[in-house]
């Protein structure tokens, strides 16, 4: 597998996904008489390559253009710059070969007939993803098995539980038992325990060979799954690499947390300018601030920063190894 | 070819069961037809003449018909947009157009239902027994009108794809269409130049080849022209739904936000 940290990396000729310099723009327009159009650039120039059997992460902030992505990649939008492939098939000129081989599963409650029960829904998708008649019992009662839905199965959708439809949208897109999977922030609003049982659903397929992007707002999600990640910000890859490389972007070194209780603005400029602080973020915990500080590996630092907050009320003081959330913060908020 | 049958017989079965179980759809296949036809029937009932109940009890069976099917259909893809399904729809290997055949048959089942249920309530409220004089040529006529208002619907609905509120269009379409295909009133009795457009939807056919069946007519020619104009429209949704895909692709309307 790929192991560099480079921003867009160039695409292999083998790889199961490819996107080469990967544009959208959508045009948004305002105003009843004067109607002015205005242009957002929600994919700017995104490079990268999966290669086959690969658990592959874009992370990234809301807006940043994932879903756009991945919305081009399974053929539902046109891009309006750039290329991309999906098993070698363009997803511009040949959509249905391309349709054929993925599966496309995205969160939240919706995508499902709450009508219909578990296994007609499956049903119904299986016709039109077509599997054939003979093999979509055996097909169904695998997948159900699979997401722990049997049992449940001839119950209407409109009663389960927003886990339990999770894991039925899974189903769905293994029906035709895609080669590459586009999981679109699969775990949103999922309890700890159904999250849990994704996390090990996507980790299994991964075992089977198959190749799954996957997006998501949970670093530990993508840190515990992920091969490769690519971080996307404002439509551009920012970083891309294995969860250990992108941890190793964060100063290449470690992270001190400080409790405090009142820290005026100009002290913590002040401790921000200690010699092997490289930045200072403040995260509030009720009526205590957290002070997290991206240090040097190589430099001591935690006494100087405690001199400059001499009169202040401080409480536990750690330090840690960065985390992939910590490398996600820095990048996605430029620093 | 026998995949593709099974596809379009498995799907129209659980899309009737998605319409059949539905409050809205229910509601409106339920009451609505009923309570047009009730108002017709008070109407044409002040002067007492047998021939015009007829024509108003004839006219009231297929205005549910028209109203369940014809407006409902524009609405279809809307509420697969709302659900979350139509993306799913798009991005299947399937073209839409053998997605959307299947649908618009369920709702002509439900339009079926309420020509049924509102002779049933015409005979059991109004005492009206509509005279038939060749059953299996009007039974014939409402299967075309069925079948023919499906392929309406069919057009109607493929519009919803690339456009989000083209679903007003179908409800736009309700009052006018039970003026413009002859249901309650002649077309003939419409001004000249309105009646191009009456010719042009063939539930107008449709409704002449039925009341020429109930009067002993030739409902024959009614029926092709009925046919033809159908045709129409479905090949033309046919074409317009790549075209219109296509074109949802390119401006993002698939999605609801």
């Amino acid at each position: 597998m790929t192991s560099t940290t480079s921003v867009g990396s160039v695409p292999s000729v083998t790889a199961a996904v490819e996107a080469i310099d990967l544009q959208r723009t959508f045009r948004t327009t305002s105003g009843i008489i004067r109607r002015t159009r205005k242009d957002v650039e929600a994919v700017r120039g995104v490079t990268f390559a999966i290669e086959p059997g690969e658990l592959f992460g874009l992370l990234g902030p809301n807006g940043a253009g994932k879903t756009t992505t991945i919305k081009m990649l399974i053929t539902l939008l046109l891009p309006t710059g750039g290329s991309a492939r999906v098993l070698g098939r363009d997803v511009v000129t040949d959509v249905r070969e391309v349709r054929r081989r993925i599966g496309y599963v995205f969160g939240g409650d919706r995508g499902l007939y709450e009508r219909l029960s578990a296994r007609d829904n499956l049903r119904y998708f299986s016709e039109l993803y077509g599997v054939p008649p003979r093999e979509q019992g055996p097909r169904i009662a695998e997948l159900l098995e699979l997401v722990g839905l049997t049992g449940r199965d001839r119950e209407r959708v409109e009663g389960y539980s927003r886990g339990m439809r999770q894991r039925l949208h899974i189903a769905r897109g293994l029906l035709h038992d895609p080669e590459v999977l586009f999981l679109d922030e699969p775990s949103i609003g999922i309890d700890p325990v159904g999250a849990r049982e994704l996390r090990a659903t996507i980790a299994q397929l991964s075992e089977q060979g198959k190749t799954v992007l996957l997006t998501t707002h949970y670093m530990f999600e993508a840190d515990e799954l992920c091969d490769r990640i690519a971080v996307i910000r404002q439509g551009e890859i920012v970083a891309e690499g294995t969860p250990a490389q992108l941890k190793g972007r964060v100063g290449g070194g470690r992270v001190l947390e400080i409790e405090t209780y009142g820290v005026p603005d100009d002290v913590l400029v002040a401790v921000g300018d200690v010699a092997g602080v490289r930045s200072v973020a403040v995260e509030e915990r009720g009526q205590q601030q957290v002070l997290i500080l991206q240090c040097e590996s190589d430099t001591e630092v935690t006494h100087p920063v405690l001199a400059r907050l001499n009169g202040i009320r401080v409480g536990r003081v750690d330090a840690r190894e960065p985390t992939l959330e910590d490398a996600y913060v820095e990048l996605v908020s430029g620093a | 070819m026998r995949q593709v049958l099974h596809q379009q017989a498995v799907c129209y079965w659980l899309q009737l069961r998605v319409l059949s179980t539905s409050p809205f759809e229910g509601f409106l296949a339920v009451l609505f037809p009923l309570m047009f036809a009730t108002a017709a029937l008070l109407v044409y009932s002040v002067n007492g003449d047998p021939v015009a109940m007829q024509y108003a009890g004839l006219g009231a069976a297929i205005m549910g018909m028209w109203t369940c099917q014809g407006v409902v259909a524009s609405s279809l893809l809307t509420r697969e947009r709302w659900a979350g399904t139509l993306e799913l729809l798009v991005a299947a290997p399937t073209p839409l157009s053998r997605i959307l055949v299947p649908i618009t048959m369920a709702m002509s089942t439900i339009g079926l239902y309420c020509v049924v249920a509102t002779m049933l309530w015409q005979s059991w409220v109004f005492d009206l027994r509509l005279e038939i004089e060749s059953w299996p040529l009007f039974v014939l006529s409402v299967l075309m009108a069925a079948v023919t208002l499906a392929q309406v619907g069919f057009f109607l609905s493929v519009t919803a794809v690339r456009y989000r509120t083209s679903w007003a269009l179908g409800a736009a379409l309700e009052y006018p269409g039970w003026l413009l295909c002859g249901f309650l009133i002649p077309v003939d009795l419409l001004p000249v130049w309105i009646q191009p457009l009456s010719w042009a939807i063939p539930t107008t056919w449709a409704m002449d080849a039925i009341r020429s069946a109930a009067d002993g007519g030739s409902p024959w020619g009614s029926l092709a022209v009925c046919a033809a104009t159908g045709a129409v429209y479905a090949v033309l949704a046919a074409y317009l739904g790549k075209r219109l895909v296509d074109s949802a692709r390119r401006n993002a309307s698939l999605a609801l936000t």
